[in-house]
């Protein structure tokens, strides 16, 4: 973990409600895909926890929906303004057990984590497959880069209105693939967990005090013990995962 | 340069400030950001004799100026603590710790001390009669004054070490509890632990947080524990350690004037987890600024 001053490079909206902020400062505590950085924002207390969508060594790009107050100030930041943040937050995606054709899953804003990770991925000469699912058309963002990277890309509609009609896990059934890496809504993760044939590591959500293990804020039950979603996670195996509803 | 240490309860801190119980785990997550051997001491995760998981989630809201927690204890208990939790601690931090205790009857609170009691690296135990997120113990024991001097008589009776009873300011009348626990034999008290609030979200009219009710704590609760911390420095022999929103050097001189002969450092660190480094490197400055020689000589010291 790192606390660092970043200086907005660009912030632009991708659909109605979510915006890519990409800013310039120093990444170097940022380990793994799927970590998440925590922001400090005028006039609120606890600061604001963003997964990270890419990094290297002098940029971090982030994709967040307006959700909050935290949000709607980051979607009015324009280019040049600083922004206090820690970064290398959370454990991130463990890309050892991908196997050769590995797919990601993500739902709505839990996409852009993804990101890096596919990134990684096929750096490793892996086959990657990406199944974007969304309510609608208009709130679709990141197929195209994806299919830049190199990825097959597959996206979802809730209401049928692009790509296959259906749930991520509508595409899940029909594809071959060593193993999953999700990010989105409970529901699609628990959906995930029961469609899915090979094993798999999703991320979770908590509403988070500090967001680096000291307060126990973010506390859940797993099979493996208490963890914290901010410290041991916010990546859980499949095999490690306990539902409580 | 000014002179910052302070005696606390025979103790002697190099500087008063002491990160809050809660808010700085068993230390060793911090000491992968700085040298926490630059603190005054900290008090460490609320321990109990049983583990415990504490309340579902969500467990945080978000409020101006602050933040309403309702973890409910969640620690590995005692004997876990022993084992594992304070090695680790010994490997970054050279100095007395504070082992804060809570409990869910009189004897949950003297086992749990008595066991602590007996650690090398314990040199206070502060003694919690005051959470609010746990239902049926904690807080009853601080609301009454003779249920608070019950604890401490029990906890002074199995133990060698300074007993610092950590009081609740969700009561009508703090002077009488924190005087019946200094008649009861306590070393010192400690206040103030977080004010009882509650949020609710506008969307779907349920409370933020899953207990519905929660520790307000942050910035907005300093004006009430400066007054909390004056009315009952002024009424007992006994030192006093201040805590409630402090978040700046400026915070702790405030609160030493008010009568605090150490000040304790909360939620702040949840928001910048090097918060008491920067308040121990700005004193000296702030010291100068307002002319005081030894913070030892401020203390309780409002005209």
């Amino acid at each position: 973990m790192k606390q660092s001053i970043f200086s907005i490079l660009s912030n632009e909206a991708l659909t109605d409600s979510v915006y890519k902020m990409v800013l310039g400062g120093d990444t170097s505590a940022i380990t793994a895909p799927g970590q998440f950085v925590n922001i400090l924002l005028d006039g609120l207390y606890l600061r604001r926890p963003i997964s990270v969508c890419d990094y290297d060594e002098s940029t971090l790009t982030l994709v967040y929906k307006v959700v909050g107050k935290g949000t709607e100030q980051m979607s009015r930041k324009t280019a040049g303004e600083k922004l206090d943040i820690l970064t290398g937050l959370g454990n991130g995606y463990d890309m050892t057990l991908s196997g050769d054709r590995p797919v990601l899953l993500g739902g709505g804003v839990g996409v852009p984590p993804l990101y890096n990770l596919a990134k990684k991925l096929l750096a490793q000469g892996k086959l990657v497959s990406v199944i974007l699912g969304f309510n609608t058309k208009s709130e679709i963002f990141y197929e195209e880069e994806f299919q830049k990277l190199g990825c097959a890309v597959t996206v979802t509609t809730v209401d049928g209105s692009y790509g296959t009609q259906g749930f991520v896990t509508t595409a899940l059934e029909a594809m071959e693939y060593t193993y999953f890496y999700t990010c989105g809504p409970e529901p699609m993760l628990k959906a995930i967990y029961k469609t899915s044939n090979t094993s798999g590591q999703m991320s979770f959500e908590e509403r988070m005090g500090c967001g680096f293990g000291a307060c126990m804020g973010c506390s859940c039950k797993t099979l493996t013990g208490n963890k914290r979603i901010c410290k041991e996670g916010p990546v859980m195996k499949k095999e490690e995962i306990l539902w409580e509803s | 340069m000014g002179k910052l240490n302070v005696n606390l309860c025979g103790i002697e801190l190099s500087n008063p400030v002491i990160p809050a119980s809660g808010t700085f785990g068993y230390g060793y997550e911090f000491a992968e950001l700085y040298d926490i051997n630059e603190l005054g001491t900290f008090s460490f995760k609320g321990t109990t004799k049983d583990p415990r998981f504490g309340n579902p989630t969500p467990r945080i809201a978000e409020c101006t100026a602050g933040m309403i927690n309702a973890v409910g204890l969640q620690n590995p208990g005692v004997e876990k603590v022993i084992s594992e939790e304070l090695p680790k601690l010994k490997a970054c931090f050279h100095k007395p710790v504070m082992a804060n205790v809570s409990g869910f009857s009189v004897e949950d609170y003297a086992y749990t001390c008595e066991k602590l009691d007996k650690e090398e690296q314990v040199g206070w135990l502060e003694v919690n009669v005051s959470c609010p997120n746990v239902h049926g113990g904690g807080m009853s024991f601080g609301t009454q004054p003779e249920a608070a001097a019950e604890v401490t008589r029990a906890v002074k009776a199995v133990t060698t070490k300074p007993v610092i009873i950590k009081l609740s300011p969700n009561v009508t009348d703090i002077v009488s509890i924190a005087k019946a626990c200094e008649d009861a034999g306590a070393d010192g008290i400690s206040l103030i632990n977080t004010l009882l609030g509650m949020r609710i979200n506008l969307r779907t009219r349920k409370p933020v947080i899953a207990n519905k009710m929660g520790g307000f704590s942050g910035s907005a609760i300093f004006p009430v524990a400066v007054r909390m911390v004056y009315q009952v420095a002024n009424a007992v022999k006994i030192p006093v350690v201040g805590m409630g929103g402090v978040s700046s050097a400026e915070d702790v001189i405030e609160m030493m004037i008010a009568g605090a002969t150490a000040v304790e450092v909360g939620a702040a660190n949840l928001v910048n987890p090097y918060i008491c480094r920067d308040i121990i490197r700005d004193l000296p400055e702030v010291m100068a600024q307002y002319h005081i020689n030894s913070l030892e000589e401020i203390i309780g010291g409002v005209k």
